[in-house]
């Protein structure tokens, strides 16, 4: 028998070990995140909130106070009007797309073919690439003069070279352009997504419904579907945010032209507020995001509750 | 190493109470067993002696010092993990001598005892293997010599059978046993597995629902359960209760005998009558119900089957059976029992 | 079974056409993007050549031009010295937070954790304004410093939840043996935490590395000076002289730009698909 010393201490002063509690060493540790994140998030956002309630423009930062005048004036504005009407048709728009894409990529990259893990690999890009740089080849793409679709459509006989429609300098064609780039840089998260969902699903449930009698459109709409949904939430409340409040595609692509067609908030908050110096008006544009963000976010909160459930 | 003493230890998460006021102690060099079924607290008790969960309220001491405010790494304890928890990316050596280089111990002295405790547990030929590459056996004893090697005042050992299969089980049970005599530690282990608790504790403790029902040897567990939860949480199958009076009686499957087997003087005679019964080779369980009794409480009897033909007991037919009074045990209607019979 | 075989034969022909759609979609602009880098400038532009080939012989010209006389070189370093800044400002933040709300602060965690992640979803745009106005006050702006200052505001918050969800991972066992073996609970965060994460660690550096790659609303509005822009701004916004674009140059710049993150993406896509949906489907 190894004789062992009995080493055991004595009771000592509480604070001796105050890091071995673990709230107090918690809070210690996380206390630099949430600092920065108020400091450079939470009093940005009290400050915008106040610059939309005074008449504050970086050539007179008065900082008085004038209520709700600045939301008036941009309500009462049919540019703005325009605006939040686009920027809706631009989300909803780009979103639709980007799921159908997502569901059918989804559908076809998940049965096995020579090739697919290259496939996947190169339908994962749209996503990665930096968007603005993806954009400007889009922009390339959609050029007035030297434009490749216009070309192959020109070689197909589907329209003469003095009817190729003008991509970007035509309302309507500019608004499904900008949608169409925005899907195109969605749809690889929305398959991935709709991937990571659908393997999840236990094997096992598949095989019952199998058994059960489902076919293959049952077993995806009945039994997949459900069960992924809020997956696909998460995923949804992502693309929303961003689109919802996306200033580069419109930026890089058509500067919301032709006369607006395309202007969106995040748009017409930078023109106003940074180019032309008028912050007050900036931010009070900027904030008409808020409200669908806060919807979205609700929506996404009680999907995380449910998922604990 | 030293003794382990708790003073109504309370310790609440939220709304549910885990442990409920236990009081047990543990004297140097014991090897207490606590026993309870999943969910009892047991496990909760384990962790707050440990350090790793602080009490709600109660005192815990350790070779007679209060260690309440004291984190596990001041109190001295070596604890094994139901899965081990071995250090993945150390090597068995390097996990040996962790709880050793947390310590300060110098380097000459850490290779000694690494070379001691290998030794003692026959791992020496895979100090330089990493966790993954050991089987469920060879893990258990790197995890069992992590723990000794600091000669720690008690060992606290988490269910650390259940991730063997039956076979290793066994060997494993006597390993832990031999060198816990050996090296002479106060133990804690905690267990839902009665075999476990019967054939290595000194003492056991019956817990449930956060609270230690009987402390006793296991022949004390056994033949004289303190209420109705240990006698039937123990034994296999459980000791059989009936009602009687407004009380209880209780006698184990193994006392409950044809009548012409029973040799005391002094027995108990009941009618019984054969539902079903299943040979398992060395024994016979037969289950049935008593007359005169409630014939919703099935009776169970554990018979010799050298001593029982099969043709003798067959469903559906009367037997006169009989349990020696010694061996009848009487429990009042709070489920405690009354007599020391 | 000829109607069988028929119909076999549609729908493999659909299947396939369905996979060529797919990959059509998502490479054609890249690969839009290699060709036009390499075609001299009189392929480019003559409509009646076919644009899918070179119809010249195909030119490094557009290299050349864009690392002799633009500032390309300038802004991959630029964009190389914020990544690793903001990488390094964020692990130093994100770790410890992540591990107190995956391991230390229990309920609560679990609503600041949210918390936490919401802060991601606060779009740039709202906060542009006054974060112009904070840089400037800082004496940052127009300076590549003040996005090292920013970018952490979305990158801490999202790796935050990503390393959250790997320390989650781990055994806790190990964890509480450290403990009880002696280490107090940092110390049971460096030796045991941090080595067993180090794949989540890997990804999260690089998908910070890559996040601050695809920023642009920042860099745009904060910075104009053209030697202090990132890579991605300096090529989208920098290469046009008044009308013109110089879409050669452009092209083979958002080329060199994309291949490292398209890489990246791609070996790291699964964990950080079970990082960010944190096991929604259960």
């Amino acid at each position: 028998m190894v004789a062992i010393a009995d080493s055991v201490p004595k009771p000592v002063a509480r604070f001796r070990f105050i890091l071995d509690r673990r709230n107090v060493l918690g809070s210690i540790m996380i206390a630099p995140a949430i600092l920065y994140v108020l400091l450079l998030v939470g009093v940005p956002f009290l400050m915008a909130v106040y610059y939309s309630l005074s008449a504050y423009t970086i050539y007179d930062p008065s900082w008085s106070f004038v209520g709700l005048a600045n939301f008036e004036d941009v309500v009462q504005d049919p540019v703005f009007q325009q605006t939040l009407y686009n920027t809706f048709i631009f989300t909803f728009g780009s979103q639709m797309l980007g799921l159908i894409l997502g569901k059918f990529g989804a559908l076809v990259l998940l049965r096995p073919f020579p090739g697919r893990k290259f496939v996947r690999a190169l339908v994962i890009l749209p996503w990665a690439v930096p968007i603005a740089l993806a954009t400007v080849a889009w922009q390339w793409m959609f050029d007035s003069l030297y434009s490749v679709i216009n070309w192959t459509l020109i070689a197909l006989g589907v329209v003469t070279r003095s009817q190729a429609p003008n991509w970007l300098g035509t309302p309507h064609l500019a608004m499904l352009s900008v949608i169409v780039v925005n899907a195109w840089r969605f749809f690889p998260f929305a398959i991935v997504i709709f991937l990571a969902g659908i393997t999840a699903v236990p094997q096992d449930v598949l095989d019952a419904a199998t058994v059960d009698g489902a076919g293959f459109w049952r077993r995806n709409y009945q039994i997949i579907m459900p069960m992924i949904l809020p997956i696909v939430a998460i995923g949804l409340v992502f693309g929303i945010v961003f689109t919802f409040t996306d200033l580069s595609i419109v930026f890089l692509m058509t500067m919301g032209g032709p006369v607006g067609a395309t202007s969106v908030l995040g748009f017409a908050g930078f023109q106003t507020g940074i180019v032309s110096g008028d912050v007050s008006h900036g931010a009070a544009i900027s904030l008409f995001m808020l409200p669908v963000l806060f919807i979205v976010v609700v929506a996404m909160l009680r999907f995380i509750r449910r998922r604990e459930v | 190493m030293a003794a382990v003493a708790t003073r109504d230890i309370v310790k609440k998460f939220g709304e549910v109470t885990a442990v409920n006021g236990i009081s047990l102690n543990v004297p140097n060099g014991e090897f207490m067993v606590l026993l309870g079924p999943s969910g009892c607290g047991k496990t909760t008790f384990l962790r707050i002696i440990c350090g790793l969960e602080r009490q709600t309220s109660g005192d815990l001491l350790i070779g007679g010092d209060l260690v309440n405010d004291i984190p596990p790494r001041a109190r001295g304890v070596a604890m094994m993990f139901q899965s081990y928890g071995l250090y993945p990316h150390f090597t068995v050596r390097h996990n040996i001598a962790f709880p050793l280089k947390t310590q300060g111990v110098p380097r000459a002295e850490i290779g000694r005892k690494v070379e001691w405790a290998s030794q003692l547990l026959g791992i020496g030929h895979l100090l330089d293997r990493r966790p993954r590459q050991l089987s469920g056996g060879e893990r258990q004893r790197v995890a069992l010599a992590r723990a000794l090697v600091r000669q720690p005042t008690a060992l606290l050992l988490d269910e650390p059978l259940s991730n063997l299969d039956a076979k290793l089980r066994t060997s494993a049970r006597q390993e832990i046993k031999q060198f816990q005599q050996r090296v002479g530690v106060t133990t804690v282990y905690v267990t839902h597995d009665q075999v476990e608790a019967m054939g290595m504790g000194d003492r056991i403790a019956v817990i449930d629902r956060g609270q230690v029902r009987q402390v006793g040897t296991p022949s004390e567990i056994y033949d004289n359960p303190a209420d109705r939860f240990v006698a039937t949480f123990v034994g296999a199958p459980p000791m059989n209760i009936v009602a009687r009076n407004g009380s209880y009686l209780g006698f184990r499957p193994e006392n409950f005998l044809p009548k012409d087997m029973v040799k005391d003087a002094a027995f108990t005679e009941f009618q019984f009558r054969v539902d079903r019964s299943e040979y398992l080779g060395s024994e016979r369980i037969v289950y049935g119900v008593l007359e005169g009794f409630d014939a919703k409480e099935v009776v169970t009897a554990k018979l010799p089957p050298a001593h029982v033909a099969e043709e003798w007991i067959r469903p559906g037919e009367w037997h006169p059976f009989a349990v020696r009074d010694a061996a009848l045990r009487h429990f009042d209607n709070d489920g405690k029992r009354t007599s020391r019979r | 079974m000829p109607r069988g075989t028929l119909t076999k034969a549609l729908q493999e022909t659909s299947f396939y056409g369905a996979v060529a759609f797919f990959f059509v979609l998502s490479a054609f602009p890249f690969y839009w993007m290699v060709i036009t880098s390499f075609k001299t400038n009189g392929d480019l532009y003559n409509v009646s050549n076919t644009p899918f080939w070179f119809n010249d012989p195909p030119t490094l010209e557009h290299f050349r031009y864009l690392f002799e006389k633009t500032l390309f070189v300038r802004w991959l370093l630029n964009s190389l010295i914020i990544g690793v800044c903001v990488t390094a400002i964020t692990l130093v933040t994100a770790l410890p937070a992540a591990y107190s709300l995956a391991r230390m602060t229990g309920r609560n965690g679990e609503a600041l954790g949210i918390g936490i992640f919401l802060t991601y979803l606060v779009p740039p745009t709202l906060l542009f304004l006054p974060l112009s106005r904070v840089m400037a006050g800082l004496g940052l702006q127009n300076s590549m410093w003040s996005l090292v200052v920013v970018y952490p505001t979305f990158t801490i918050p999202f790796c935050t939840w990503l390393l959250m969800g790997f320390f989650k991972a781990l055994p806790v066992e190990i964890e509480e043996a450290a403990i009880v073996d002696g280490c107090n609970l940092f110390g049971a965060f460096v030796k045991m935490a941090i080595p067993l994460s180090l794949p989540g660690i890997l990804t999260v550096v690089i998908f910070t590395f890559t996040l601050t790659l695809q920023e642009f609303v920042y860099a745009l509005t904060f910075i104009s000076a053209s030697d202090q822009k990132p890579i991605t701004l300096g090529v989208a916004t920098d290469l046009i002289r008044g009308d013109v674009f110089y879409w050669g140059e452009i092209m083979a710049g958002a080329l060199i730009a994309s291949i490292p993150v398209a890489i990246a993406y791609n070996l790291f896509l699964d964990r950080f698909i079970s990082g960010i949906t944190g096991g929604a489907v259960k």
